[in-house]
């Protein structure tokens, strides 16, 4: 049986949150790019300017491209036939993240206790960590550091089969609306579709760890997610101050449901669409 | 601070004339005045703002949306809302040439701190007659009602 030290796994989480604090994603890159040349309010083109200038500071000098770092969201996926040794998987992830955010200049955003004691823990543990068991002997690792300016504006709508995808779209703009310019857009899209109230949460953070130009792969949704990117464009909230790049894409993620029901989650994030993905 | 009035005590600070930036930076990396250190959202400061206008605070720099109350506060006192671009961070920074803890330095990143910036990228979005570009700026581009749905 294949083994992996936890030490390895510590040392590959911090360095993958520093990467994703510091470097935007190929595809946000290009993304943004294009939302400039077709940006049609002048105030708009200024703002993205200055996030694609952001970005290309922040990748050359090793910075922060956020001060909001995040918290630090984990998706493992375990192979059944790896044996982890040498310690505790969760600890060596949560040790992972304490080195990477304070080795990397980050900011510690995270309150061990949230409503009667809100005292940072200092390091920025834990994380919110996700661990799936997969088949064959790797561990998988996505590093997914998530901004609460937009993740505040993030929502939950239990919707009965019977309101359809009218439904849904009403359900997804109805969000959309209410968080306007406040999560700094251009936005991405997560949406999670079916299962229970929290498997649509976590889809719909798992469809913002895909690329935004990739599209889901059943030909409904891959309608939808360009259907409501329109929509979303024609709300006139533009890159914060107004304007045509409202959102760069929209992920949709769906899972089997119950008979009675129709879950949809939303999670907005911001232009700040960091990631870190390994296979050790 | 808010806390610290009611229970009448003097501020730390006087505010009397400054504008104050809503920001929670990451740590300066060794020989930098500060890190990276974009505009947090107002939104969070709306419920204590208008008892710090009235404290003498001319502008406030942040992002998002305002309260009706905070726009009443800031009509009152003649007070200016900027906005700084959500999450330009690192290009922020560039523009912040001196970074001093003032008060309540175990608050972190969020400690009270004067800042000293040359060219320091800012819109003004709510004037002190409360006209609100968010909306000015928006209405142009909006082609959507949700009840066509």
């Amino acid at each position: 049986m294949r083994e992996l030290d936890v030490k390895v796994i510590t040392e590959n989480v911090a360095e993958m949150c520093k990467e994703a604090a510091y470097y935007l994603p190929d595809d946000v890159y290009r993304g943004l790019k294009r939302g400039r040349e077709t940006e049609k309010s002048e105030v708009g083109k200024i703002v993205l300017d200055q996030i694609i200038k952001n970005a290309e500071i922040a990748k050359a000098e090793d910075r922060p491209y956020c001060q909001d770092t995040g918290m630090t969201i984990v998706f493992l996926k375990v192979g059944q036939d790896l044996h982890i040794t040498g310690g505790d998987l969760t600890e060596a992830v949560n040790a992972g993240i304490a080195k990477g955010y304070t080795e990397g200049y980050l900011r510690k955003s995270v309150v061990g206790e949230p409503l009667f004691n809100r005292v940072n823990t200092k390091n920025n543990t834990p994380g919110v960590i996700y661990t799936e068991i997969v088949p064959g002997d790797k561990l998988d690792i996505t590093i997914a550091p998530k901004g609460f300016g937009s993740e505040n504006k993030s929502g939950i709508k239990m919707l009965v089969p019977a309101d359809g995808v009218k439904g849904v779209k009403k359900a997804v703009m109805e969000i959309i609306l209410h968080a306007s310019m406040n999560p700094c857009p251009p936005m991405v899209v997560g949406i999670g579709i079916g299962g229970t109230m929290d498997r649509a949460a976590l889809l719909s953070k798992k469809a913002l760890t895909r690329s935004i130009d990739e599209r889901n792969p059943m030909p409904e949704y891959a309608k939808l997610e360009e259907e409501l990117l329109e929509m979303i464009n024609q709300t006139g909230i533009g890159p914060q101050l107004g304007g045509t790049t409202s959102a760069l894409a929209v992920n949709i993620e769906w899972g089997p449901t119950h008979i009675a029901g129709l879950p949809v989650a939303v999670t907005i994030c911001c232009h700040a669409m960091r990631h870190s993905h390994r296979v050790l | 601070m808010t806390e610290a009035l009611a229970r009448g005590e003097k501020l730390p600070v006087d505010w009397k004339n400054q504008i104050v930036y809503y920001l929670g930076p990451t740590p300066a990396k060794p020989g930098d005045p500060i890190g990276s250190c974009g505009p947090t959202t107002s939104g969070r400061m709306d419920a204590y703002t208008p008892t710090m206008l009235d404290q003498g605070i001319k502008g406030m720099v942040g992002k998002g949306s305002r309260t009706p109350e905070v726009v009443e506060a800031m009509k009152r006192n003649g007070a200016t809302y900027f906005a700084a671009v959500g999450g330009a961070a690192a290009l922020i920074a560039k523009s912040v040439k001196k970074y001093t803890v003032l008060a309540y330095p175990e608050l972190g990143p969020e400690a009270v701190a004067a800042l000293e910036v040359v060219d320091f990228p800012a819109i003004v979005v709510i004037d002190c007659e409360g006209n609100n570009f968010y909306e000015i700026g928006q209405k142009p581009f909006r082609n959507f009602d949700i009840n066509q749905i």
